[in-house]
C-alpha cells in the first residue's frame, strides 16, 4: 500500500515548523524519513519538484458526504477520492445523515469505509439527539467512538438554553462546537442574498442579520460556557466583525469560509442557476471584501468547502425549490490560489495555515497532521501554484456535479495527494 | 410598421429595450380594432398550436391569453396544475418537454416559482411567454397597464405613476418599474415598510410609506392587491389598520389631481385597498385594462410567432 518516495527539490511551505526552502523529501514505508537540502540515496520512485510546492495535507473542516442515507448524491469512497483529487489527506463529515450521525454506530461505520480508500475522516457528531434541537446527544459515547466535533449543522440550536447546556457539556468533553449560525425565523422564505439582486431577481431574500444574530449569540454562550465555538461558512461582514472582536476579549472562538464566499457574490445568480443556490447565500461585495480582509487579519481561522452534493434532478428543480449547497472539495485548492495567492491576498504560508495547520489544531488532530514532520505518517498535498485549468462538469470525481465554478480557469492545482503514505497523482 | 422584434421569448421587461416595448405597445393598437369587427377573428396563428400551462390559479390572466390566442386563429390546449416538481416527482422541464413534443409552437406559462420560465425559455426551442413566475415579472400585465395610460395620458414620457401595496410581493410593481422607467415615465412606490422590497431606492423609483406624498402629483395610481395572509406573516397588524393607512377612497382622493387615473391589476379587495364607490367612479379604467390586455397579449403572441423557426409574418389585420 505505502510507497517509497523521494520528492527531490520541492519547495516546502510548512507553517507550524517555519519551513520555506527547496528541499528534498523522503518518505519509506509511508513515514517522513528525511527532510534536507539534498538526499542522496533513497529507494522508490522519484519526483521531480521543481516546479512544485509540498504543503501539509489540506484538511476539510466542513463537508457532506452524504452517507449514510443520501448514496445518491454521493459516498464516503467517491467523496473521499474527490476530496483527495483535490488534495485534502481529511475531512469532517456533517451529520445531516440519515440516519443522522447522533449514535456511535454510524461514526463507526463511516470510520471503516473512509480507511477502506484510504482517507482520514473525522465525524462531526449531532450535538442533540436527531438533530432535532431538543435533547442532549450522547456525547462522550460518541466521543470515544471518533467525533472531533460537535454540530446541529443545517440546524441551528434556536433554543438558547439547550445550546447553553450543549456548550458546558462538549467543552468538558473537549470537543469543538460547530455552528452553521442562521437563525431561520430571519431567514424566512429567503433563497438568496437579501439585497438588490434578490429584488432584481424577484427571489426572497436572507438578511445578512439572519447570521449576524446567530453569530452574536453563540459568542455570549461561548464566553458564558468556555466552549470552543467554532462559526463555521460565515458569509457577511458583521459575522467577521463579531468574531473579530470576541478574538480581541479571549473568547475561544474561530471561525472558517467557503472558497465560493470569498470568490463570488450574489451577482452571480443572474440567470437563476441552482448551481449558485447556497446557504449562507453569496453575499454583497461588501461582505466578500471583509471576509478577505478577516482572512488577511486572521480573524478567519479555517478555509472549509462546505462540499454539498446533489443529484442532477434534484438540482433541475425550479430556483425556489431546489436543494441548497454546492460541491467543493476538487475546485477549493484551485479558488484559493487564484483568488488568494496569485491575488495577493495571502501567501503559501498562510494558505496552508488556513487549510491544513489551523484546521488540525482546532480539531486536535494528532501528529503528522497541519505540519511536515520527520518520523510521521506522510499525509501530503504536491501543489503546482501556476497550473492553469478549466473546471470541467464531466471530470468531476464527486458523484455529483453541481459546481459554481464550472466552466470557470483557475490558476493552481493539486497535482498528488500522500494520504496515509499513498500517493495519488494524476500527473506522475 | 417597423419590425425589430427578434427575441424567441418574452420572459420579463427587464432585459427589453424602449424600443421593443414600444414595438409591442404599437403592435397591440393596431391589433385593437380585430376585437371591435363583428367578426372578431383574424387567421395569423392559424395552425399554430399555444399551450397555455397555468401552475398557479389564474382566472383573469388566463382567460385573456385564451381569448387573444382563439382570436388569432390558434389551436390551444390547457394545462393547469399546482404541484412543484418537489412533489410531483416530475421536474418543469420535463413536463414542458412532454408538451413541446406534441409539436407546440409557443408555450404561455404561470408559474409559482421565479424564474422558471428564463430556465425553459434556455433550455428549450419553444417560445415562452412569461404569464406571470413567483413574486419577480408579469411582463404582459405591465405591457396592458403601459398600454392602457398611453391611450388616456397620450404617452408615457413624464407621466408620474404611483403603485401603492404589497410592492415586496408584487410582480405586477416589479414589470412595471422596469417598463416605465425604460419609457420615461416617474415612478413612485408606496407602502408600509414591511412590504418594499430591499434595495428597491436603486431602481431609480421615489420610495414612501406615506400614501399622501405618494399621490399627490400622480397621474396614475396603480393598486395592488393585498393579501390578507400577509398578516400573519407579521408584515401589518391588521386589515383594518392597513385600510385605514393605504386605502384609496373618494377621501384622500381630494389630495390628488383632478385627472388622476385609478388601475388595478385585479381581482379588487373592494373596501380594503380600494373603495368601491372609487372603483366604480369615474376614475377608474380597471375594465379598460382588462380590454387592452388582450390586444397586449395577440401583439405578444403575433411578434413571438413570427420568430419561430423562420416563420412568415401574417398581417395582424
Amino acid at each position: 500500500m505505502s510507497d517509497n518516495l523521494l520528492l527531490k527539490q520541492i519547495h516546502v511551505i510548512d507553517p507550524k515548523n517555519h519551513v520555506d526552502a527547496r528541499l528534498d523529501v523522503a518518505i519509506q514505508n509511508g513515514i517522513v524519513t528525511e527532510i534536507k537540502k539534498e538526499i542522496l540515496n533513497s529507494s522508490g520512485k522519484v519526483i521531480d519538484g521543481k516546479k512544485l510546492h509540498l504543503l501539509p495535507g489540506l484538511i476539510d473542516m466542513h463537508v457532506h458526504f452524504r452517507e449514510p442515507g443520501f448514496e445518491q448524491k454521493e459516498t464516503i469512497v467517491t467523496g473521499s477520492k474527490a476530496a483527495i483529487g483535490g488534495g485534502f489527506v481529511a475531512a469532517v463529515t456533517m451529520p445531516n445523515t440519515h440516519p443522522p450521525c447522533d449514535h456511535q454506530s454510524v461514526i463507526d461505520n463511516i470510520i471503516r469505509k473512509a480507511n477502506e480508500v484510504p482517507f482520514y475522516i473525522f465525524p462531526a457528531a449531532t450535538m442533540t439527539k436527531g438533530r432535532s434541537g431538543k435533547e442532549l446527544s450522547e456525547m462522550a459515547d460518541l466521543k470515544r467512538a471518533g467525533a472531533r466535533a460537535v454540530t446541529d449543522d443545517g440546524d441551528w440550536v434556536s433554543d438558547s438554553l439547550l445550546m447553553r447546556r450543549a456548550m458546558e457539556y462538549a467543552s468538558m468533553l473537549d470537543l469543538l462546537v460547530v455552528s452553521h449560525a442562521e437563525d431561520k425565523r430571519l431567514s424566512g422564505k429567503g433563497v438568496m442574498n437579501e439585497g438588490v439582486h434578490s429584488t432584481e431577481l424577484g427571489l426572497h431574500g436572507i438578511p445578512n442579520a439572519s447570521e449576524v444574530v446567530a453569530v452574536n449569540r453563540d459568542i455570549l454562550l461561548a464566553e458564558l460556557t468556555g466552549a470552543r465555538l467554532h462559526v463555521t461558512h460565515i458569509s457577511t461582514k458583521g459575522a467577521c466583525e463579531a468574531i473579530q472582536a470576541a478574538k480581541k476579549k479571549g473568547i475561544q472562538v474561530t471561525a472558517d469560509v467557503t472558497p465560493h464566499h470569498l470568490s463570488l457574490t450574489d451577482q452571480a445568480i443572474a440567470d437563476y442557476d441552482t448551481n449558485f443556490k447556497m446557504n449562507p447565500p453569496l453575499r454583497s461585495e461588501d461582505d466578500r471584501k471583509a471576509i478577505l480582509e478577516a482572512l488577511a487579519n486572521g480573524t478567519i481561522d479555517a478555509i472549509a468547502t462546505d462540499h454539498a452534493p446533489h443529484t442532477d434532478e434534484e438540482k433541475m428543480m425550479e430556483f425556489q425549490d431546489a436543494p441548497v449547497g454546492v460541491t467543493g472539495v476538487e475546485t477549493a485548492l484551485g479558488v484559493v490560489l487564484t483568488e488568494l495567492y496569485h491575488k495577493q491576498v495571502l501567501d503559501l504560508a498562510n494558505i496552508a495555515a488556513k487549510m491544513s495547520l489551523r484546521p488540525a489544531e482546532l480539531l486536535k488532530l494528532p501528529k503528522g497532521f497541519g505540519e511536515i514532520q520527520i518520523g510521521s505518517e506522510a499525509n501530503l498535498t504536491l501543489v503546482d501554484v501556476n497550473l492553469e485549468w478549466v473546471v470541467k462538469r464531466d471530470e468531476f470525481i464527486s458523484k455529483s456535479k453541481n459546481s459554481c465554478f464550472i466552466g470557470k480557469t483557475l490558476r493552481g492545482k493539486a497535482v498528488g495527494t500522500i494520504c496515509k503514505g499513498k500517493l495519488w497523482e494524476k500527473q506522475f | 410598421m417597423p419590425s425589430v422584434w427578434k427575441r424567441k421569448d418574452l420572459v420579463g421587461l427587464k432585459d427589453l429595450t424602449a424600443e421593443e416595448i414600444q414595438l409591442l405597445l404599437d403592435t397591440a393598437k393596431s391589433l385593437q380594432q380585430v376585437s371591435l369587427r363583428p367578426v372578431k377573428k383574424v387567421p395569423t396563428l392559424r395552425g399554430r398550436t399555444v399551450a397555455n400551462l397555468f401552475f398557479e390559479p389564474s382566472t383573469r390572466t388566463r382567460i385573456s391569453f385564451e381569448l387573444a390566442e382563439k382570436r388569432l386563429s390558434a389551436d390551444t390546449i390547457q394545462f393547469t396544475g399546482s404541484n412543484s416538481s418537489a412533489v410531483k416527482g416530475e421536474n418543469l422541464k420535463d413536463t414542458v418537454r412532454n408538451i413541446e413534443a406534441l409539436k407546440v409552437d409557443l408555450i404561455v406559462m404561470r408559474h409559482f416559482s421565479s424564474g422558471a420560465p428564463h430556465r425553459l425559455a434556455q433550455s428549450l426551442p419553444v417560445s415562452v411567454v412569461n404569464a406571470g413566475d413567483g413574486i419577480n415579472e408579469h411582463p404582459t400585465q405591465a405591457l396592458l397597464d403601459m398600454f392602457t395610460i398611453r391611450e388616456k395620458k397620450g404617452t408615457l414620457s413624464g407621466i408620474q405613476v404611483a403603485f401603492v401595496g404589497d410592492i415586496l410581493h408584487s410582480r405586477v410593481a416589479r414589470s412595471n418599474i422596469w417598463g416605465l422607467t425604460k419609457l420615461g415615465a416617474k415612478v413612485t412606490v408606496c407602502a408600509p415598510k414591511t412590504l418594499l422590497p430591499a434595495g428597491i431606492e436603486t431602481f431609480g423609483v421615489r420610495v414612501t410609506s406615506s400614501l399622501e406624498e405618494a399621490i399627490r402629483d400622480a397621474d396614475v395610481i396603480n393598486l395592488l392587491r393585498i393579501q390578507t395572509e400577509r398578516q400573519d406573516e407579521c408584515y401589518f397588524p391588521s386589515i383594518r389598520e392597513y385600510a385605514n393607512n393605504y386605502q384609496i377612497n373618494s377621501e384622500i382622493l381630494k389630495r390628488a389631481k383632478p385627472d388622476v387615473l385609478i388601475m388595478h391589476p385585479g381581482p379588487v379587495n373592494r373596501g380594503i385597498e380600494l373603495s368601491s364607490e372609487v372603483m366604480d367612479g369615474p376614475y377608474s379604467v380597471i375594465l379598460d385594462q382588462v380590454t387592452n390586455g388582450l390586444a397586449v397579449r395577440m401583439a405578444v403572441l403575433y411578434l413571438l410567432s413570427g420568430t419561430r423557426r423562420g416563420g412568415r409574418k401574417v398581417n395582424g389585420s
